[in-house]
Protein backbone atom coordinates (compact mmCIF):
# COMPACT_ATOMS: atom_id res chain seq x y z
CA UNK A 1 0.00 0.00 0.00
CA UNK A 2 0.72 3.51 0.15
CA UNK A 3 4.34 4.19 1.70
CA UNK A 4 3.45 6.84 4.74
CA UNK A 5 7.34 7.90 4.91
CA UNK A 6 6.62 11.80 5.24
CA UNK A 7 8.19 12.20 1.86
CA UNK A 8 5.97 14.57 0.08
CA UNK A 9 6.04 14.20 -3.75
CA UNK A 10 3.46 16.79 -4.71
CA UNK A 11 4.15 20.92 -4.47
CA UNK A 12 3.63 22.06 -1.25
CA UNK A 13 0.32 23.79 -2.43
CA UNK A 14 -0.90 20.70 -2.85
CA UNK A 15 0.09 18.55 0.39
CA UNK A 16 -3.91 17.76 1.48
CA UNK A 17 -3.68 15.50 -1.75
CA UNK A 18 -0.62 13.54 -0.64
CA UNK A 19 -2.27 11.18 0.96
CA UNK A 20 -3.82 10.35 -2.97
CA UNK A 21 -0.18 10.39 -3.89
CA UNK A 22 -0.93 6.78 -5.31
CA UNK A 23 -2.68 8.00 -7.82
CA UNK A 24 0.03 9.76 -9.61
CA UNK A 25 1.19 7.31 -12.06
CA UNK A 26 2.85 7.93 -15.82
CA UNK A 27 1.34 5.73 -17.77
CA UNK A 28 -2.62 5.24 -18.81
CA UNK A 29 -2.07 1.58 -18.17
CA UNK A 30 -1.46 2.21 -14.52
CA UNK A 31 -3.84 4.23 -13.93
CA UNK A 32 -6.71 2.58 -15.00
CA UNK A 33 -5.47 -0.59 -13.17
CA UNK A 34 -5.06 1.67 -9.99
CA UNK A 35 -9.11 2.81 -10.95
CA UNK A 36 -9.84 -0.83 -11.38
CA UNK A 37 -8.28 -2.33 -8.53
CA UNK A 38 -9.62 0.44 -6.07
CA UNK A 39 -12.59 0.12 -4.08
CA UNK A 40 -15.33 2.30 -4.89
CA UNK A 41 -15.09 3.98 -1.96
CA UNK A 42 -10.80 4.73 -2.43
CA UNK A 43 -12.55 5.93 -6.01
CA UNK A 44 -15.05 8.66 -4.35
CA UNK A 45 -12.62 9.91 -1.61
CA UNK A 46 -9.78 10.52 -4.37
CA UNK A 47 -12.34 12.45 -6.26
CA UNK A 48 -13.80 14.00 -3.90
CA UNK A 49 -10.48 15.53 -2.63
CA UNK A 50 -9.06 16.41 -6.41
CA UNK A 51 -11.61 17.15 -8.42
CA UNK A 52 -12.27 20.30 -6.75
CA UNK A 53 -8.96 22.08 -6.87
CA UNK A 54 -8.63 21.42 -10.52
CA UNK A 55 -8.64 24.60 -11.42
CA UNK A 56 -6.03 25.25 -9.33
CA UNK A 57 -3.70 22.36 -10.17
CA UNK A 58 -4.43 23.89 -13.92
CA UNK A 59 -3.39 27.35 -12.79
CA UNK A 60 -0.12 26.17 -10.52
CA UNK A 61 0.85 23.88 -13.68
CA UNK A 62 0.41 26.08 -15.98
CA UNK A 63 2.87 28.71 -14.23
CA UNK A 64 5.47 26.83 -16.00
CA UNK A 65 7.14 25.94 -19.38
CA UNK A 66 4.81 22.91 -20.29
CA UNK A 67 8.09 21.66 -22.00
CA UNK A 68 9.94 21.81 -18.68
CA UNK A 69 8.13 21.21 -15.76
CA UNK A 70 9.45 21.19 -12.06
CA UNK A 71 9.36 16.96 -11.26
CA UNK A 72 6.87 17.62 -8.42
CA UNK A 73 4.53 19.81 -11.23
CA UNK A 74 4.33 16.34 -13.42
CA UNK A 75 3.91 14.22 -10.62
CA UNK A 76 0.80 16.67 -9.86
CA UNK A 77 -0.02 16.80 -13.50
CA UNK A 78 0.11 12.36 -13.36
CA UNK A 79 -2.51 12.81 -10.30
CA UNK A 80 -4.32 14.51 -12.15
CA UNK A 81 -4.02 12.52 -15.18
CA UNK A 82 -6.14 9.56 -12.97
CA UNK A 83 -8.73 12.03 -11.85
CA UNK A 84 -9.66 11.80 -15.84
CA UNK A 85 -10.27 8.14 -15.41
CA UNK A 86 -11.37 8.18 -12.08
CA UNK A 87 -14.45 10.74 -13.04
CA UNK A 88 -16.49 7.64 -15.06
CA UNK A 89 -17.11 5.74 -12.22
CA UNK A 90 -17.92 8.63 -9.70
CA UNK A 91 -19.59 10.72 -12.37
CA UNK A 92 -21.34 8.15 -13.98
CA UNK A 93 -21.09 4.20 -13.54
CA UNK A 94 -20.86 3.79 -9.67
CA UNK A 95 -18.80 0.98 -10.43
CA UNK A 96 -15.04 1.21 -11.14
CA UNK A 97 -15.36 -0.89 -14.30
CA UNK A 98 -17.12 0.13 -17.84
CA UNK A 99 -20.90 -1.70 -17.27
CA UNK A 100 -21.29 -4.22 -19.71
CA UNK A 101 -17.61 -4.67 -20.66
CA UNK A 102 -16.87 -8.29 -19.34
CA UNK A 103 -13.48 -9.50 -19.56
CA UNK A 104 -12.50 -6.80 -22.88
CA UNK A 105 -9.41 -4.61 -22.33
CA UNK A 106 -8.46 -1.61 -24.32
CA UNK A 107 -4.81 -0.87 -23.78
CA UNK A 108 -3.08 2.11 -24.52
CA UNK A 109 0.12 1.42 -26.63
CA UNK A 110 1.04 4.31 -27.70
CA UNK A 111 0.69 7.87 -25.55
CA UNK A 112 2.57 11.53 -25.22
CA UNK A 113 5.71 11.21 -23.23
CA UNK A 114 3.87 13.76 -20.87
CA UNK B 1 -40.19 12.88 -39.59
CA UNK B 2 -36.83 13.29 -40.93
CA UNK B 3 -34.74 15.96 -39.17
CA UNK B 4 -32.56 16.11 -42.27
CA UNK B 5 -32.90 15.92 -45.71
CA UNK B 6 -32.61 12.87 -48.16
CA UNK B 7 -31.97 11.99 -51.56
CA UNK B 8 -35.15 12.13 -53.99
CA UNK B 9 -35.54 8.63 -53.97
CA UNK B 10 -37.15 9.17 -50.65
CA UNK B 11 -34.02 6.98 -48.65
CA UNK B 12 -29.63 7.13 -48.75
CA UNK B 13 -30.21 3.40 -49.55
CA UNK B 14 -32.78 3.58 -52.57
CA UNK B 15 -29.83 5.82 -54.28
CA UNK B 16 -27.72 3.61 -54.29
CA UNK B 17 -29.92 0.94 -56.03
CA UNK B 18 -26.88 -1.91 -56.03
CA UNK B 19 -27.24 -2.07 -52.54
CA UNK B 20 -31.21 -3.47 -52.38
CA UNK B 21 -33.20 -3.22 -49.35
CA UNK B 22 -33.79 -6.33 -48.25
CA UNK B 23 -33.07 -8.41 -45.27
CA UNK B 24 -28.85 -9.52 -45.00
CA UNK B 25 -26.93 -12.06 -43.73
CA UNK B 26 -23.73 -12.18 -41.85
CA UNK B 27 -22.79 -15.38 -43.27
CA UNK B 28 -19.69 -13.60 -44.25
CA UNK B 29 -18.80 -13.01 -40.72
CA UNK B 30 -19.30 -16.60 -39.45
CA UNK B 31 -17.96 -19.02 -41.50
CA UNK B 32 -14.10 -19.58 -41.43
CA UNK B 33 -14.60 -20.58 -45.30
CA UNK B 34 -15.49 -17.52 -46.25
CA UNK B 35 -13.35 -15.56 -43.87
CA UNK B 36 -9.92 -17.89 -46.06
CA UNK B 37 -11.09 -16.75 -49.12
CA UNK B 38 -10.97 -12.81 -47.65
CA UNK B 39 -7.45 -13.19 -47.13
CA UNK B 40 -6.80 -13.71 -50.28
CA UNK B 41 -9.76 -11.72 -52.23
CA UNK B 42 -9.45 -8.82 -49.99
CA UNK B 43 -6.57 -8.42 -48.02
CA UNK B 44 -3.78 -9.70 -50.06
CA UNK B 45 -4.93 -7.66 -53.00
CA UNK B 46 -6.05 -3.95 -51.23
CA UNK B 47 -4.61 -1.01 -49.82
CA UNK B 48 -3.72 -1.64 -46.68
CA UNK B 49 -3.02 1.42 -44.28
CA UNK B 50 -0.51 0.51 -41.61
CA UNK B 51 0.76 4.02 -40.60
CA UNK B 52 1.77 7.14 -40.82
CA UNK B 53 5.17 9.24 -41.85
CA UNK B 54 5.61 10.71 -38.64
CA UNK B 55 6.35 7.67 -37.20
CA UNK B 56 9.63 7.55 -39.59
CA UNK B 57 10.95 10.84 -39.20
CA UNK B 58 14.35 10.00 -40.02
CA UNK B 59 16.34 7.88 -42.41
CA UNK B 60 16.26 4.70 -40.98
CA UNK B 61 13.53 5.03 -38.91
CA UNK B 62 11.76 1.88 -39.34
CA UNK B 63 8.09 0.04 -37.84
CA UNK B 64 7.20 -3.81 -38.52
CA UNK B 65 3.64 -4.28 -38.84
CA UNK B 66 1.90 -7.86 -38.56
CA UNK B 67 -0.53 -8.41 -41.15
CA UNK B 68 -1.75 -11.78 -39.87
CA UNK B 69 -4.75 -11.45 -42.61
CA UNK B 70 -2.60 -11.19 -45.53
CA UNK B 71 0.05 -14.51 -43.81
CA UNK B 72 2.63 -11.62 -43.37
CA UNK B 73 4.46 -9.30 -41.71
CA UNK B 74 6.59 -6.67 -43.66
CA UNK B 75 9.21 -3.46 -42.43
CA UNK B 76 8.25 -0.13 -43.21
CA UNK B 77 11.37 1.81 -43.46
CA UNK B 78 12.71 5.21 -44.33
CA UNK B 79 15.14 4.67 -47.10
CA UNK B 80 18.61 6.71 -47.31
CA UNK B 81 16.86 8.63 -50.16
CA UNK B 82 14.20 9.64 -47.70
CA UNK B 83 11.14 7.62 -49.66
CA UNK B 84 8.97 5.35 -47.37
CA UNK B 85 10.05 1.74 -48.59
CA UNK B 86 8.22 -1.59 -47.64
CA UNK B 87 9.75 -5.04 -47.25
CA UNK B 88 8.96 -8.85 -46.21
CA UNK B 89 10.39 -9.04 -43.12
CA UNK B 90 12.25 -12.11 -44.17
CA UNK B 91 15.61 -12.91 -44.26
CA UNK B 92 16.87 -14.28 -47.56
CA UNK B 93 19.35 -17.36 -46.11
CA UNK B 94 16.73 -19.54 -44.61
CA UNK B 95 13.70 -17.12 -44.27
CA UNK B 96 14.10 -15.89 -40.56
CA UNK B 97 12.01 -13.26 -39.42
CA UNK B 98 14.61 -10.54 -40.08
CA UNK B 99 13.14 -7.45 -37.85
CA UNK B 100 11.70 -8.76 -34.15
CA UNK B 101 12.63 -8.00 -30.52
CA UNK B 102 11.95 -10.61 -27.66
CA UNK B 103 8.61 -12.04 -29.05
CA UNK B 104 8.83 -12.70 -32.77
CA UNK B 105 5.18 -12.41 -33.15
CA UNK B 106 5.18 -8.42 -31.48
CA UNK B 107 5.61 -5.27 -33.42
CA UNK B 108 8.74 -3.25 -33.06
CA UNK B 109 10.02 -0.19 -34.26
CA UNK B 110 13.50 1.76 -33.88
CA UNK B 111 16.00 3.27 -36.00
CA UNK B 112 18.97 1.69 -37.68
CA UNK B 113 21.73 2.00 -40.23
CA UNK B 114 21.00 -1.36 -41.73
CA UNK B 115 19.08 -5.02 -40.60
CA UNK B 116 21.00 -7.41 -39.32
CA UNK B 117 19.37 -10.70 -39.14
CA UNK B 118 19.62 -12.24 -35.50
CA UNK B 119 20.34 -15.84 -36.93
CA UNK B 120 23.29 -15.46 -39.41
CA UNK B 121 24.06 -12.08 -39.20
CA UNK B 122 23.31 -11.53 -42.69
CA UNK B 123 23.18 -7.39 -43.55
CA UNK B 124 20.27 -5.52 -45.78
CA UNK B 125 20.76 -2.02 -46.47
CA UNK B 126 18.21 0.21 -46.17
CA UNK B 127 17.63 0.04 -49.43
CA UNK B 128 16.87 -3.63 -49.52
CA UNK B 129 20.20 -4.88 -50.72
CA UNK B 130 22.00 -7.40 -49.17
CA UNK B 131 25.30 -6.29 -48.25
CA UNK B 132 27.25 -8.80 -45.41
CA UNK B 133 26.83 -12.53 -46.26
CA UNK B 134 28.38 -14.59 -43.23
CA UNK B 135 31.59 -16.85 -44.35
CA UNK B 136 30.31 -15.79 -47.88
CA UNK B 137 32.72 -17.86 -49.67
CA UNK B 138 31.39 -20.79 -47.56
CA UNK B 139 28.35 -20.56 -50.57
CA UNK B 140 27.73 -21.71 -54.12
CA UNK B 141 27.92 -19.36 -56.87
CA UNK B 142 25.94 -16.82 -54.88
CA UNK B 143 25.74 -13.12 -56.04
CA UNK B 144 24.43 -10.87 -53.75
CA UNK B 145 22.81 -8.53 -55.90
CA UNK B 146 19.91 -12.10 -56.41
CA UNK B 147 18.92 -11.91 -52.88
CA UNK B 148 17.58 -8.56 -51.81
CA UNK B 149 14.83 -8.22 -49.33
CA UNK B 150 11.94 -9.06 -51.00
CA UNK B 151 9.95 -5.85 -52.11
CA UNK B 152 6.51 -4.45 -51.02
CA UNK B 153 4.36 -1.58 -53.15
CA UNK B 154 4.08 1.31 -50.43
CA UNK B 155 2.88 4.72 -51.49
CA UNK B 156 1.46 7.71 -49.58
CA UNK B 157 -1.74 9.47 -48.99
CA UNK B 158 -1.79 12.56 -47.31
CA UNK B 159 0.61 11.07 -44.61
CA UNK B 160 -1.03 7.53 -44.25
CA UNK B 161 1.52 4.97 -45.43
CA UNK B 162 -0.30 2.17 -46.95
CA UNK B 163 1.25 -1.30 -48.50
CA UNK B 164 -0.18 -3.47 -51.14
CA UNK B 165 0.42 -7.47 -51.51
CA UNK B 166 -0.94 -7.90 -54.67
CA UNK B 167 1.90 -8.13 -57.21
CA UNK B 168 0.23 -7.88 -60.29
CA UNK B 169 -3.19 -5.25 -59.64
CA UNK B 170 -1.41 -1.85 -60.30
CA UNK B 171 -4.38 0.30 -59.37
CA UNK B 172 -2.61 3.17 -57.56
CA UNK B 173 -3.26 4.56 -54.21
CA UNK B 174 -4.42 8.08 -54.95
CA UNK B 175 -6.94 6.22 -57.39
CA UNK B 176 -8.04 3.73 -55.07
CA UNK B 177 -9.12 6.43 -52.35
CA UNK B 178 -11.65 7.35 -55.09
CA UNK B 179 -13.41 10.89 -54.69
CA UNK B 180 -14.08 10.40 -51.22
CA UNK B 181 -10.22 10.46 -50.61
CA UNK B 182 -9.59 12.88 -53.11
CA UNK B 183 -12.08 15.35 -51.11
CA UNK B 184 -10.27 15.74 -48.15
CA UNK B 185 -6.82 16.07 -49.72
CA UNK B 186 -5.51 19.19 -47.94
CA UNK B 187 -6.97 18.34 -44.52
CA UNK B 188 -3.47 19.54 -42.21
CA UNK B 189 -3.05 15.62 -40.73
CA UNK B 190 0.44 16.94 -40.23
CA UNK B 191 -0.16 19.35 -37.59
CA UNK B 192 -1.78 16.45 -35.13
CA UNK B 193 1.48 14.67 -34.12
CA UNK B 194 -0.04 14.27 -30.32
CA UNK B 195 -0.85 10.60 -30.54
CA UNK B 196 -3.06 8.46 -28.24
CA UNK B 197 -3.36 5.10 -29.58
CA UNK B 198 -5.14 2.32 -28.01
CA UNK B 199 -5.26 -1.59 -29.08
CA UNK B 200 -7.96 -4.45 -28.05
CA UNK B 201 -7.83 -8.04 -28.97
CA UNK B 202 -12.04 -8.08 -29.79
CA UNK B 203 -14.13 -11.73 -30.10
CA UNK B 204 -15.48 -10.38 -33.58
CA UNK B 205 -15.38 -10.74 -37.28
CA UNK B 206 -14.04 -7.66 -38.41
CA UNK B 207 -16.43 -6.50 -40.41
CA UNK B 208 -19.00 -6.45 -37.24
CA UNK B 209 -16.73 -3.98 -35.25
CA UNK B 210 -16.73 -1.37 -38.74
CA UNK B 211 -20.71 -2.23 -38.57
CA UNK B 212 -20.49 -0.89 -34.83
CA UNK B 213 -18.49 2.14 -36.18
CA UNK B 214 -20.27 2.96 -38.90
CA UNK B 215 -23.97 3.38 -37.77
CA UNK B 216 -25.05 6.18 -35.08
CA UNK B 217 -28.07 4.05 -34.69
CA UNK B 218 -27.05 2.56 -31.75
CA UNK B 219 -25.04 5.68 -29.55
CA UNK B 220 -28.48 7.24 -28.17
CA UNK B 221 -29.00 3.36 -26.47
CA UNK B 222 -26.01 1.79 -25.74
CA UNK B 223 -24.23 4.93 -24.65
CA UNK B 224 -27.25 6.07 -22.67
CA UNK B 225 -25.66 5.53 -19.30
CA UNK B 226 -22.91 8.03 -20.77
CA UNK B 227 -24.72 10.87 -20.31
CA UNK B 228 -26.53 11.91 -17.46
CA UNK B 229 -30.22 11.03 -17.03
CA UNK B 230 -32.50 13.68 -18.34
CA UNK B 231 -29.99 14.46 -21.51
CA UNK B 232 -30.32 9.96 -21.87
CA UNK B 233 -34.00 10.29 -22.33
CA UNK B 234 -33.87 13.29 -24.65
CA UNK B 235 -31.26 11.76 -27.39
CA UNK B 236 -33.24 8.28 -27.29
CA UNK B 237 -36.40 10.27 -27.65
CA UNK B 238 -34.41 11.88 -30.89
CA UNK B 239 -32.60 9.23 -32.24
CA UNK B 240 -30.19 9.89 -35.05
CA UNK B 241 -30.38 10.78 -38.26
CA UNK B 242 -27.25 11.69 -40.48
CA UNK B 243 -26.66 14.69 -42.05
CA UNK B 244 -25.33 12.84 -45.38
CA UNK B 245 -23.63 9.66 -47.03
CA UNK B 246 -21.86 8.86 -49.79
CA UNK B 247 -20.76 5.75 -51.32
CA UNK B 248 -17.88 5.92 -53.75
CA UNK B 249 -16.91 2.46 -55.35
CA UNK B 250 -15.42 0.21 -52.19
CA UNK B 251 -15.53 2.93 -49.74
CA UNK B 252 -18.00 5.09 -47.98
CA UNK B 253 -18.76 7.94 -45.48
CA UNK B 254 -21.07 9.68 -43.19
CA UNK B 255 -21.58 13.21 -42.25
CA UNK B 256 -23.17 13.75 -38.62
CA UNK B 257 -24.08 17.29 -36.60
CA UNK B 258 -22.65 18.26 -33.41
CA UNK B 259 -23.20 16.55 -30.56
CA UNK B 260 -21.65 18.02 -27.86
CA UNK B 261 -18.67 20.23 -28.27
CA UNK B 262 -19.66 22.95 -26.74
CA UNK B 263 -23.01 21.46 -25.24
CA UNK B 264 -25.87 23.75 -25.32
CA UNK B 265 -26.97 22.84 -22.16
CA UNK B 266 -23.85 22.67 -19.61
CA UNK B 267 -25.92 20.59 -17.21
CA UNK B 268 -26.34 17.88 -19.26
CA UNK B 269 -22.54 17.00 -19.29
CA UNK B 270 -20.07 15.36 -16.61
CA UNK B 271 -18.65 17.53 -14.05
CA UNK B 272 -15.44 17.01 -15.17
CA UNK B 273 -16.25 17.72 -18.93
CA UNK B 274 -17.42 21.05 -17.60
CA UNK B 275 -14.22 21.80 -16.09
CA UNK B 276 -11.92 20.87 -18.63
CA UNK B 277 -14.23 21.72 -21.61
CA UNK B 278 -13.85 18.54 -23.28
CA UNK B 279 -15.41 14.79 -23.89
CA UNK B 280 -16.01 12.51 -26.21
CA UNK B 281 -15.98 14.83 -29.08
CA UNK B 282 -12.87 16.42 -28.17
CA UNK B 283 -11.58 19.71 -26.81
CA UNK B 284 -14.67 21.97 -27.13
CA UNK B 285 -12.11 24.73 -27.82
CA UNK B 286 -10.60 24.55 -31.45
CA UNK B 287 -6.86 24.75 -30.95
CA UNK B 288 -5.90 26.03 -34.74
CA UNK B 289 -8.29 26.94 -37.45
CA UNK B 290 -8.80 24.18 -40.35
CA UNK B 291 -9.84 25.36 -43.95
CA UNK B 292 -11.79 22.40 -44.40
CA UNK B 293 -11.72 20.50 -47.87
CA UNK B 294 -14.59 20.19 -49.77
CA UNK B 295 -15.17 16.55 -49.10
CA UNK B 296 -16.12 17.60 -45.59
CA UNK B 297 -19.52 18.26 -44.24
CA UNK B 298 -20.53 17.56 -47.95
CA UNK B 299 -24.19 19.14 -46.80
CA UNK B 300 -22.30 22.05 -45.53
CA UNK B 301 -24.83 21.87 -42.61
CA UNK B 302 -24.10 24.69 -39.86
CA UNK B 303 -24.82 22.20 -36.95
CA UNK B 304 -21.94 19.85 -38.48
CA UNK B 305 -19.83 17.95 -35.80
CA UNK B 306 -18.28 15.26 -37.71
CA UNK B 307 -17.15 12.78 -41.00
CA UNK B 308 -16.88 9.45 -40.37
CA UNK B 309 -15.00 7.62 -43.96
CA UNK B 310 -15.03 3.95 -44.01
CA UNK B 311 -11.89 3.07 -46.44
CA UNK B 312 -12.01 -0.10 -47.72
CA UNK B 313 -11.11 -2.74 -46.91
CA UNK B 314 -10.07 -1.96 -42.60
CA UNK B 315 -9.40 1.95 -42.27
CA UNK B 316 -11.40 4.55 -40.94
CA UNK B 317 -10.46 8.18 -40.47
CA UNK B 318 -12.89 10.37 -38.29
CA UNK B 319 -12.55 14.29 -38.77
CA UNK B 320 -14.36 16.23 -35.92
CA UNK B 321 -15.39 19.83 -36.12
CA UNK B 322 -13.17 21.06 -32.74
CA UNK B 323 -10.27 19.99 -35.02
CA UNK B 324 -8.74 17.07 -34.42
CA UNK B 325 -8.95 13.60 -35.74
CA UNK B 326 -9.15 9.70 -35.25
CA UNK B 327 -8.48 6.52 -37.12
CA UNK B 328 -9.71 3.36 -36.63
CA UNK B 329 -8.29 -0.30 -37.62
CA UNK B 330 -9.22 -3.87 -38.35
CA UNK B 331 -6.79 -6.45 -38.17
CA UNK B 332 -8.28 -9.96 -38.55
CA UNK B 333 -6.94 -12.99 -36.44
CA UNK B 334 -9.35 -15.04 -37.59
CA UNK B 335 -13.12 -15.75 -39.04
CA UNK B 336 -14.28 -14.71 -35.71
CA UNK B 337 -11.77 -12.59 -33.67
CA UNK B 338 -9.58 -9.44 -34.97
CA UNK B 339 -7.02 -6.88 -33.45
CA UNK B 340 -9.02 -3.42 -33.42
CA UNK B 341 -6.82 -0.06 -33.02
CA UNK B 342 -8.08 2.87 -32.44
CA UNK B 343 -5.68 6.13 -32.16
CA UNK B 344 -6.05 9.68 -31.32
CA UNK B 345 -4.26 12.84 -33.17
CA UNK B 346 -4.13 15.95 -31.57
CA UNK B 347 -2.25 19.41 -32.15
CA UNK B 348 -0.02 19.11 -29.55
CA UNK B 349 -0.98 21.06 -26.22
CA UNK B 350 0.87 24.08 -25.08
CA UNK B 351 -0.02 23.50 -21.77
CA UNK B 352 -1.12 21.48 -18.79
CA UNK B 353 -5.41 22.63 -19.77
CA UNK B 354 -4.92 21.09 -23.32
CA UNK B 355 -3.49 18.28 -22.17
CA UNK B 356 -5.61 17.45 -19.30
CA UNK B 357 -8.16 18.11 -22.28
CA UNK B 358 -6.86 16.02 -24.38
CA UNK B 359 -6.03 13.18 -21.69
CA UNK B 360 -10.08 13.18 -21.05
CA UNK B 361 -11.27 12.82 -24.54
CA UNK B 362 -8.84 9.79 -24.71
CA UNK B 363 -10.17 7.96 -21.88
CA UNK B 364 -13.61 8.93 -22.96
CA UNK B 365 -12.68 7.22 -26.12
CA UNK B 366 -11.76 4.19 -24.18
CA UNK B 367 -14.73 3.97 -21.81
CA UNK B 368 -17.15 3.91 -25.16
CA UNK B 369 -15.06 1.40 -26.86
CA UNK B 370 -14.76 -0.56 -24.00
CA UNK B 371 -18.80 -1.04 -24.36
CA UNK B 372 -18.55 -1.44 -27.86
CA UNK B 373 -15.97 -4.47 -28.16
CA UNK B 374 -17.72 -6.60 -25.56
CA UNK B 375 -21.36 -6.31 -27.14
CA UNK B 376 -19.58 -7.19 -30.38
CA UNK B 377 -18.37 -10.19 -29.09
CA UNK B 378 -22.39 -11.48 -27.90
CA UNK B 379 -23.38 -10.34 -31.10
CA UNK B 380 -20.93 -12.89 -32.40
CA UNK B 381 -21.55 -15.91 -30.81
CA UNK B 382 -25.20 -15.42 -31.66
CA UNK B 383 -24.96 -14.85 -34.35
CA UNK B 384 -22.68 -18.15 -34.88
CA UNK B 385 -25.67 -20.46 -33.32
CA UNK B 386 -27.31 -19.36 -36.95
CA UNK B 387 -30.89 -19.46 -35.19
CA UNK B 388 -31.71 -16.24 -37.10
CA UNK B 389 -29.75 -15.80 -40.48
CA UNK B 390 -31.62 -12.87 -42.16
CA UNK B 391 -31.54 -9.19 -40.48
CA UNK B 392 -33.26 -6.23 -41.29
CA UNK B 393 -31.12 -3.03 -41.77
CA UNK B 394 -32.59 0.43 -41.48
CA UNK B 395 -31.64 3.56 -43.54
CA UNK B 396 -28.77 4.73 -41.29
CA UNK B 397 -27.60 1.58 -41.33
CA UNK B 398 -26.49 1.96 -45.21
CA UNK B 399 -22.73 2.33 -44.78
CA UNK B 400 -22.96 -1.49 -43.33
CA UNK B 401 -25.14 -2.95 -45.98
CA UNK B 402 -22.44 -1.16 -48.28
CA UNK B 403 -19.48 -2.78 -46.14
CA UNK B 404 -20.57 -6.38 -46.65
CA UNK B 405 -21.94 -6.39 -50.62
CA UNK B 406 -18.42 -4.93 -51.29
CA UNK B 407 -16.61 -7.57 -48.95
CA UNK B 408 -18.99 -9.98 -50.63
CA UNK B 409 -18.16 -8.66 -54.42
CA UNK B 410 -14.39 -8.80 -53.67
CA UNK B 411 -14.49 -12.47 -52.88
CA UNK B 412 -16.54 -13.65 -55.65
CA UNK B 413 -14.56 -12.01 -57.99
CA UNK B 414 -11.78 -13.72 -57.11
CA UNK B 415 -13.70 -17.20 -56.88
CA UNK B 416 -14.55 -16.15 -60.58
CA UNK B 417 -10.72 -15.81 -61.21
CA UNK B 418 -10.73 -12.02 -62.34
CA UNK B 419 -6.76 -10.87 -62.25
CA UNK B 420 -8.27 -7.23 -61.48
CA UNK B 421 -9.77 -6.15 -58.54
CA UNK B 422 -12.81 -4.10 -59.79
CA UNK B 423 -16.27 -5.96 -58.18
CA UNK B 424 -19.33 -4.08 -59.60
CA UNK B 425 -18.99 0.09 -58.41
CA UNK B 426 -21.88 1.08 -55.97
CA UNK B 427 -22.45 4.57 -57.29
CA UNK B 428 -25.77 7.02 -56.82
CA UNK B 429 -28.59 6.93 -59.21
CA UNK B 430 -28.67 9.27 -61.86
Amino acid sequence: MSDEQGSSILPAQFEDLEPFSTWSLATEAERYGKRIASSMEEVQAFYDAAFPRTEEAISYIDQFDFAALPEDATRLLWLYYSLMTASFPVEVWRQTRVPDSGASSFDCVVEPAL
Amino acid sequence: MAHFKKPAEGSWTEHYPELGTGPISYEDSISPEHYELERKAIFRRTWLNVGRVEQIPRVGSYFTRELDAAGTSVIIVRGPDKEVRAYQNMCRHRGNKLVWNEYPQEETSGTCRQFTCKYHGWRYSLDGDLTFVQQESEFFDLDKADYGLVVVRVDVWEGFIFVNLDTEDATPLREYMGGLGAGIEGYPFEKFTQVHKFRAEVGSNWKLFIDAFAEFYHAPILHAKQAVAEESQEIAKYGFEALAYEIDGPHGMVSSWGGMAPPKDLNAVKPIERVLRSGLFGPWDRPIDVDLPPGVNPARSPVWGIDSFVFFPNFMLLLWAPNWYLTYHYWPTSYNTHIFEGTLYFVPPKNARERLGQELAAVTFKEFALQDGNTLEATQTMLETRAVTEFPLNDQEILLRHLHKTARDYVSAYQQGQSSITPVRVSAAS
